[in-house]
């Protein structure tokens, strides 16, 4: 079974193409690294398949069925940066928020939704904050906490949105162990990564994207640099590579 | 002086308290409070126009025509900010203005027409809780009653489109409804306030609770309840004080009352009052020095 299918995908922005044409199948439980350079489109695919964005043409499955806002078999991690941290809420509450897809309009969370995202909060090794206000989390415990309240979703498929940008060492370590359990487990998760250096070692399948897909596959097959440098452009990939040699020193 | 009617108009002021402070809260979140107060004069024009139609001021009849003419201004915003360069603040300022400027005209030819000058639209402009009718009262009462419901039915759902609209869609929440009433309701709220508080200070009470409410604490639930307290609170004082005198209007007396209730909670706050945050810093500074004193032993 795949667990995501796409065909002929297209988005454009006004009168700027964001994607062309793309085509995907990816197995059930693979853990899929989506990579390509800046303006690549990577975010853009996400929401795309994710029902968000109203300009696009094309088809999308989610385990072979197109996607249904009632059904809860997605979760979500968007980027840290699309939300306002200054929000008036503790971090338990926010993983909570991964339960009200189950819990249904109106009512009120039962004992057992808060136990789920408790037993979350402490997946991500985050018990001890649950009653800290967002904002006063630091950049990697805020993305501990969207991943948590993911997890609660109970999700079959994931889809993270450069879920390691601005996280310290720790909770990289904690975040690709999650991944790694949730693949264990049988589940699909595809991930917006940008950091070639990581990107074989994190995944075991890999889009690679710049407007339209370069190579979809098994790591082995399609991580090359004949690949990468079609994906990002001779010069521009070196430049990159340089860059995050930089960083990760 | 707390005559039967004054009761009244205090319950009804009380429970507009309660109902702006909570749905302003949200509007306040959503950094929408502006557009509450271009919603709240764009009212005028409805009033006039419903008045000029039906030549009787009974309250529904004015709410009706308010609701039209502020929900037409509210989607006139966001229309212009969808279709085109303007960004909200501009977009916002011209409405407003035009649809007040087109409100104003309309009032002028009211108060020349034969019994316009006694019509007491005027009251509409400043508010006058204190001379409300009983009957008015149960209609302002009711709508009010209907806000604060419907503020507790949605709190969940508005909590999480607010904060993060991206994921409240992905788990199928239909966010643009959930919006749409949101924004329905702002406009129900300020139609059920303009006689008692007045078109131009209208937004006040949207804004000024939830914002001072904001400093005591950092829990979405117990700044609801902060905010609709002093939203109550304001609406109360501003009632009282000004049924002591007449003439005196009761929209600046709230805005007073909500202001100073403000400043407190500005400089006192315990969460994020200005005292208690140098205070914080203070704490933090000395621990710091501390810290470097030893290590530099």
């Amino acid at each position: 079974m795949n667990a995501l299918q796409v065909k002929n995908l297209s988005v454009a922005y006004e009168e700027k193409v964001v994607l062309k044409n793309v085509n995907l199948a990816i197995p059930v439980g693979r853990l899929t690294g989506i990579i390509g350079p800046n303006g690549a489109g990577k975010s853009t695919l996400i929401k795309a398949i994710l029902n968000q964005l109203p300009n696009k043409s094309g088809a999308v499955h989610i385990l072979e069925r197109p996607l249904n806002s009632k059904d809860h078999t997605v979760g979500y991690v968007p980027q840290r940066n699309a939300v306002d941290w200054d929000f008036p809420t503790n971090a338990l509450d926010v993983v909570l928020m991964g339960r009200y897809g189950h819990i249904g309009m109106i009512k009120k969370p039962s004992t057992k939704d808060k136990q789920i995202a408790m037993d979350c909060l402490k997946n991500v090794g985050m018990e001890t904050f649950a009653d800290r206000s967002i904002g006063q989390l630091s950049g990697g415990q805020q993305q501990r906490v969207f991943l948590a309240r993911a997890l609660a979703q109970e999700a079959e498929v994931y889809f993270m949105d450069e879920p390691f940008v601005g996280v310290d060492a720790a909770t990289e370590r904690t975040i690709i162990a999650i991944l790694k359990d949730l693949k264990a487990k049988g589940k699909s998760v595809f991930v917006v990564h940008h950091d070639l250096q990581t990107a074989s070692d994190y995944f075991d399948w890999m889009i690679l994207l710049n407007q339209t897909i370069t190579a979809s596959g098994p790591t082995e097959l399609t991580f090359t640099e004949d690949n990468l440098q079609e994906a990002y452009g001779g010069k521009l990939f070196f430049m990159d590579q340089a860059k995050s040699n930089k960083t990760f020193n | 002086m707390l005559t039967g009617n004054l009761l009244w108009v205090l319950v009804g002021a009380i429970l507009l308290g309660i109902a702006a402070g909570l749905n302003g809260t949200f509007a306040f979140l959503q950094k929408q409070s502006l557009v509450g107060d271009a919603a709240a004069h764009a009212a005028l024009p409805g009033i006039a126009i419903a008045y000029l139609i039906f030549q009787q001021k009974d309250l529904p009849i004015l709410m009706l025509g308010a609701a039209i003419t502020s929900a037409l201004a509210v989607y006139m915003i966001q229309w212009i900010v969808g279709h085109s360069k303007l960004k909200a603040d501009a977009a916002i300022g011209f409405v407003l203005s035009v649809f007040f400027g087109i409100g104003i005209v309309l009032l002028t030819i009211v108060n020349q027409t034969g019994a316009g000058n006694q019509s007491g639209l005027n009251d509409f402009i400043f508010g006058k809780a204190a001379t409300m009718a009983k009957s008015d009262l149960v209609w302002l009462s009711s709508s009010a009653l209907l806000i604060i419901l419907m503020c507790l039915l949605f709190f969940k759902e508005w909590k999480l489109m607010i904060f993060d609209p991206v994921f409240a869609k992905g788990i199928g929440l239909p966010v643009e409804r959930l919006r749409v009433l949101l924004t329905a309701l702002t406009v129900l709220t300020i139609v059920t306030g303009i006689q008692a508080v007045g078109i131009i200070l209208m937004s006040a009470m949207l804004i000024i609770p939830a914002a001072a409410a904001r400093f005591w604490s950092n829990h979405l639930g117990i700044i609801l309840v902060t905010s609709a307290f002093f939203g109550a609170l304001s609406g109360a004082l501003g009632t009282i004080v000004s049924s002591f005198r007449t003439g005196l209007s009761t929209g600046p007396i709230i805005v007073l009352c909500a202001a100073s209730l403000f400043l407190i909670s500005y400089f006192f706050a315990p969460t994020r009052g200005l005292i208690s945050k140098s205070l914080k810093k203070k704490a933090f500074k000395q621990r710091n020095v501390a810290k470097e004193a030893t290590n530099h032993e």
